[in-house]
């Protein structure tokens, strides 16, 4: 019988918003759909070559981990001053009260780790990828990758108020 | 607080299932236009309720009934055509008033393109003959079959009707019984018989 994956359509309102959650948290709302159109057209292209056990979820989020690095990547080549990220960010928030660790605030602080420790932050808590798949998606070791998830949760905590 | 920062990091953004379902909109959208599916489909209402139907880059490849789920619907167009299938109401926009037209009786001919992809060598002669008849006639099984040089005759003939996979634009609706019975469809005799009644082939309640 067919091995094929299901119906893309199945696969997009499957995943969707695992992929929005996640890329939100990873680069924030602005270039979240761009990297989410960007995802899912990789996807689309590479799907009928996928096997029906394939796990579609790390598959999927593991190709939105890649859009969303390049994301950080040029930014870093733009070196945008840091208010000015914040400013637009803010304006697609609510009011700036100093309510602890609201949504933005909680992403904010998450944008703003360095990319293996937000890479491992967001596969694990937004993906809930076990430290093998982790590791697998950064390209680095098992040991590496929980290193980075503790630095990552470590750096959170001093950042956000309790 | 630590397994206060890891549960908002698990709960994850605010407002994100509306806006995910706007992504995916644009998403369709843009596969559809920029010709990335093998397969567009959409419901489209009709006086039978609601029917599914698909188009591939040839043409209209599938029109199903509402007792098909459309689970059913998307499975086999997967396995038979291709995986890369998405939801696109504007890709259906010429099937759809196209159908709409027949069904207000303002147009007795669909000049759709069609993709034959899902039928078998056997079934393409048959429906291409069935295809052929007009708005308002009919033929039985058996001159059908004659008529595309079936050696297994009537009965192959209708097994070739009843698995149509584009039913109403393929009139197999007009193909009946040669002692005057209404013979099986697909959609039903009821549909059937709506079809022909409306097309004026059948005087009310002859049958």
């Amino acid at each position: 019988m067919s091995s094929g994956p299901p119906p893309f359509q199945r696969f997009l309102d499957a995943y969707r918003d695992d992929v929005w959650r996640f890329l939100v948290a990873s680069v924030g709302r602005e270039d979240a759909d761009d990297c989410f159109q960007e995802t899912f057209i990789s996807a689309l292209r590479a799907y009928p070559r996928l096997r029906a056990d394939s796990n579609l979820k790390a598959w999927v989020l593991t190709i939105a981990h890649r859009k969303a690095l390049d994301v950080h990547r040029a930014r870093a080549h733009h070196a945008l001053p840091v208010a000015e990220i914040a400013d637009v960010a803010d304006g697609a928030g609510r009011s700036s009260s100093p309510a602890p660790a609201t949504d933005e605030t909680l992403w904010h602080a998450v944008h703003g780790l360095p990319n293996r420790q937000r890479s491992a932050v967001v596969l694990r808590f937004l993906g809930d990828f076990p430290h093998r798949d982790i590791a697998a998606a950064i390209g680095c070791s098992e040991e590496a990758a929980r290193r980075s998830l503790h630095e990552g949760l470590t750096t959170l905590r001093k950042e956000l108020p309790a | 607080m630590s397994t206060d920062i890891e549960q908002a990091l698990r709960t994850g953004p605010n407002d994100a299932r509306e806006q995910a379902a706007a992504a995916a909109g644009r998403l369709t959208e843009r596969i559809a236009a920029d010709g990335l599916a093998d397969v567009s489909y959409a419901p489209i209402d009709s006086p039978f309720g609601t029917l599914h139907v698909a188009v591939t880059r040839r043409g209209l490849v599938r029109l199903a009934f509402p007792e098909e789920s459309l689970d059913a619907f998307l499975e086999r167009l997967a396995r038979k055509l291709s995986p890369r299938i998405v939801a696109s109401p504007g890709s259906l926009d010429p099937v759809r008033r196209e159908l709409d037209e027949y069904f207000n009786e303002r147009r007795r001919d669909f000049d759709l393109k069609l993709d034959w992809a899902l039928i078998t060598p056997f079934a393409r002669r048959v429906l291409r003959m069935t295809a052929a008849i007009p708005y308002g006639g009919h033929l039985s099984y058996a001159e059908v079959a004659a008529e595309a040089g079936s050696p297994r005759g009537a009965r192959a003939a209708g097994n070739a009707l009843g698995a149509n996979p584009i039913p109403i634009v393929i009139p197999c609706h007009r193909v009946l019984h040669s002692g005057g019975g209404i013979g099986g469809y697909g959609g039903g005799p009821d549909r059937k018989r709506y079809l022909l009644e409306m097309e004026g082939a059948l005087t009310p309640r002859r049958l």
